[in-house]
């Protein structure tokens, strides 16, 4: 077995492991110096890149599931084991979180830097990122519930980063309110499934599930406290208060850390209740369709309302949440009829595809407004203005971003969207003509943005700001190249890591094969 | 010779349409160059400290630099005034009180649960 081999093989919990004994080690090297401690932070972060690159280029060009048992091998001995269930749906969100995260280091080199507490800070974003790859890979539903609540933990300690602020602390509080509850429910839900099937393993249950009221009722637990961890309206009012009050850096994870519970929902319904979802007494597709237009249209109208920067951008991502549960739930409503196959297919593919785009879209604009905020200080939008002039290199971030949300060609949101709109309109064109007004509303509300902090006149008090330093515009930087590349090359997106993704959502037979029976 | 390309090239198929953002691109390129060359055609006659580049406002006279900046809350003014009543309802919902925070999760349990739950 060569080396490559070998670090496929252990890949699944060197994924984990990696950030997890990084995130232990760093208040050590915090100790000796600075530098060693961000150095060391970056590369900790670089090596789970790396495997995760590793592991999914071998799941994206075989399409195969990687399975990594942690515990007893044999099944049939009553022996506590915890098994990593990896598929091409696991890689595509592991992608999402280590790009995230990697750019959320590189930008907290200089935004941080006159901060206290950074060994801890830097603890708590590796911890935070374990977490979020912990719920995607696991294959193992009590141990999605330890992730969930480690992400949850770490999440809350970095909202409420900046002590000093009162309404900092106080978003910080609102979210581990929220995440507890949810995270309550959850664990509810697997109590209940672990009760009727004696299990906990996710492809067992899938196998076991016989769709009974209990059944239902942890469905419903499930996907509820899920979907208010991603941030889904009339339960997502935690996120504008989360994503406005933290540091930049950590919105950006915070943003893997909702699309990691976005994720939790589509396992569920996909994989764990796979086999009885598409049954037509369920409606929880249409369900879906219905709080994504809802979410959509929200947040949209609640962004227009804003004057605070970070606070607008938060609530235009409440809206692209919507975008991605309209397609997923779209495909999910249409999975159980024949004649409309292909069409929840583009659906669910446009749904994906936008969970990557939006990570990225979305990131960008936290990262342009963390700039904004570093330089001047502020984050009304009724105090700042004229910027373009001092900030060019930020101002030309800012308008990919908003062209990237909006999704106006060529960027990489168009494609994702195209794909919403045209399955959507053949299943009803009235989602169809939401979703599209929505997205010209989202563009008129970046515009305004764009308006009052970049253009205008130069305003005294912004005379002697600067460019963003160099460590902020390279994470901005590596962002808009990813953004631009999807946007150029949509095709060889979709069929290299989109189409593997979906797949593996809708293949639930072969996720529950690879471990059963008595494979492992 | 250049078939690694290929992947990259290929147009985007939407199940009923398609897309080629390489088309676009190449087609905003041209018209960006146009626009360029049109721009130096005018930049010839264009001078600076001149009335060309004083701002025409009806004959009024112009205010200070920073007075005539638009802020971020008068834009769209028209728009969020005609739409009050929805925005003020909205508004009310987002209360900024975590217990309502909660109280939305559970009504939308209590939905879910009747829904799909068949309670």
């Amino acid at each position: 077995m060569n080396t490559i081999d070998f670090l496929l093989m252990h890949a699944p919990a060197l994924i984990v492991a990696t950030p997890l004994l990084g995130a232990f080690l760093t208040p050590l090297f915090g100790k000796v110096h600075a530098r060693l401690r961000s150095g060391f932070v970056l590369l900790i972060v670089l090596l789970t890149c790396l495997l995760v690159g590793l592991l999914s280029y071998d799941i994206f060009i075989t399409g195969g599931i990687h399975t990594y048992v942690f515990g007893a091998q044999d099944l049939t001995l009553p022996v506590v084991r915890i098994l990593f269930e990896v598929d091409a749906m696991s890689m595509f969100m592991a992608l999402i979180s280590v790009i995230l995260a990697l750019v959320a280091v590189i930008y907290s080199w200089a935004y941080m830097k006159d901060n206290t507490g950074l060994d801890k800070f830097y603890t708590l974003v590796l911890l935070m990122t374990t977490g979020m790859l912990g719920m995607e890979l696991t294959g193992d539903m009590f141990n999605f519930f330890v992730f969930l609540e480690i992400t949850s933990i770490a999440s809350c300690a970095l909202i409420a980063f900046w002590t000093n602020k009162g309404k900092s602390v106080e978003a910080g509080f609102k979210y581990i309110v929220i995440s507890t509850i949810g995270a309550l429910f959850v664990l509810f839900a697997i109590a209940l499934l672990y009760g009727q099937y004696n299990a906990l393993n996710i492809a067992v249950l899938a196998n076991a599930i016989q769709f009974t009221f209990v059944d239902r009722i942890a469905l419903v637990l499930l996907v509820a406290a899920l979907a208010m961890k991603a941030g889904i309206v009339p339960m997502h009012m935690w996120l504008p208060d989360a994503y406005g009050r933290s540091p930049a850096p950590v919105t950006i994870i915070l943003v893997g850390a909702t699309q990691a519970s976005l994720y939790g929902v589509f396992r569920v319904c996909f994989t764990l209740y796979g086999d009885v979802i598409t049954l037509p007494q369920v409606s929880i597709g249409w369900i879906m369709v219905l709080l994504g237009l809802i979410t959509i249209l929200v947040g949209v109208i609640m962004a227009l309302l804003q004057s605070d920067f970070r606070r607008l951008i938060a609530f235009g991502a409440v809206a692209e949440i919507g975008y991605m549960f309209l397609g997923v739930g779209a495909g999910l409503a249409v999975l159980g009829a024949p004649e409309m196959t292909s069409v929840g297919l583009t659906a669910m593919k446009g749904g994906i595809f936008h969970i990557m785009n939006d990570a990225l879209d979305v990131g960008l604009l936290f990262l342009v407004a963390g700039a904004v905020y570093y330089t001047t200080r502020e984050n009304s939008l009724d105090r700042l203005g004229g910027l373009a002039r001092n900030m060019k290199y930020t101002t030309v971030f800012f308008i990919i971003g908003l062209l990237a949300i909006s999704g106006i060609p060529p960027m990489n949101g168009f494609a994702s969207k195209l794909l919403i709109y045209e399955s959507t309109y053949q299943l009803n064109p009235v989602i169809a003509v939401i979703a599209v007004l929505s997205s010209i509303m989202l563009l008129a509300i970046f515009v305004k943005i764009f308006y009052s902090v970049f253009l205008g006149p130069a305003l005294p008090q912004f005379h002697t700001v600067k460019e963003s330093p160099r460590s902020m515009l390279l994470a901005m930087g590596i962002i808009t190249m990813i953004i631009l590349f999807f946007g150029l090359f949509p095709d060889f997106v979709l069929t290299t890591i989109v189409e593997p993704a979906v797949n593996a959502l809708l293949g639930y037979q072969e996720y529950i094969a690879q471990v059963l029976p008595g494979g492992l | 010779m250049l078939e690694f390309l290929d992947p990259f090239l290929k147009t985007f198929e939407t199940g009923t349409g398609f897309w080629n953002p390489l088309v676009w691109a190449t087609a905003l390129v041209i018209a960006f160059l146009a626009m360029y060359i049109l721009r130096g055609f005018g930049n010839k006659q264009f001078k600076t400290g001149t009335e060309q580049t004083k701002a025409f406002l009806s004959g009024n006279p112009e205010y200070e630099k920073q007075q005539m900046h638009i802020k971020g809350s008068n834009m769209y003014w028209g728009f969020t005034e005609s739409l009050g009543w929805l925005f003020h309802q909205l508004k009310k919902m987002h209360t900024g009180n975590v217990s309502d925070y909660v109280l939305w999760f559970v009504i939308v349990l209590a939905v879910l649960l009747l829904v799909v739950g068949g309670i």
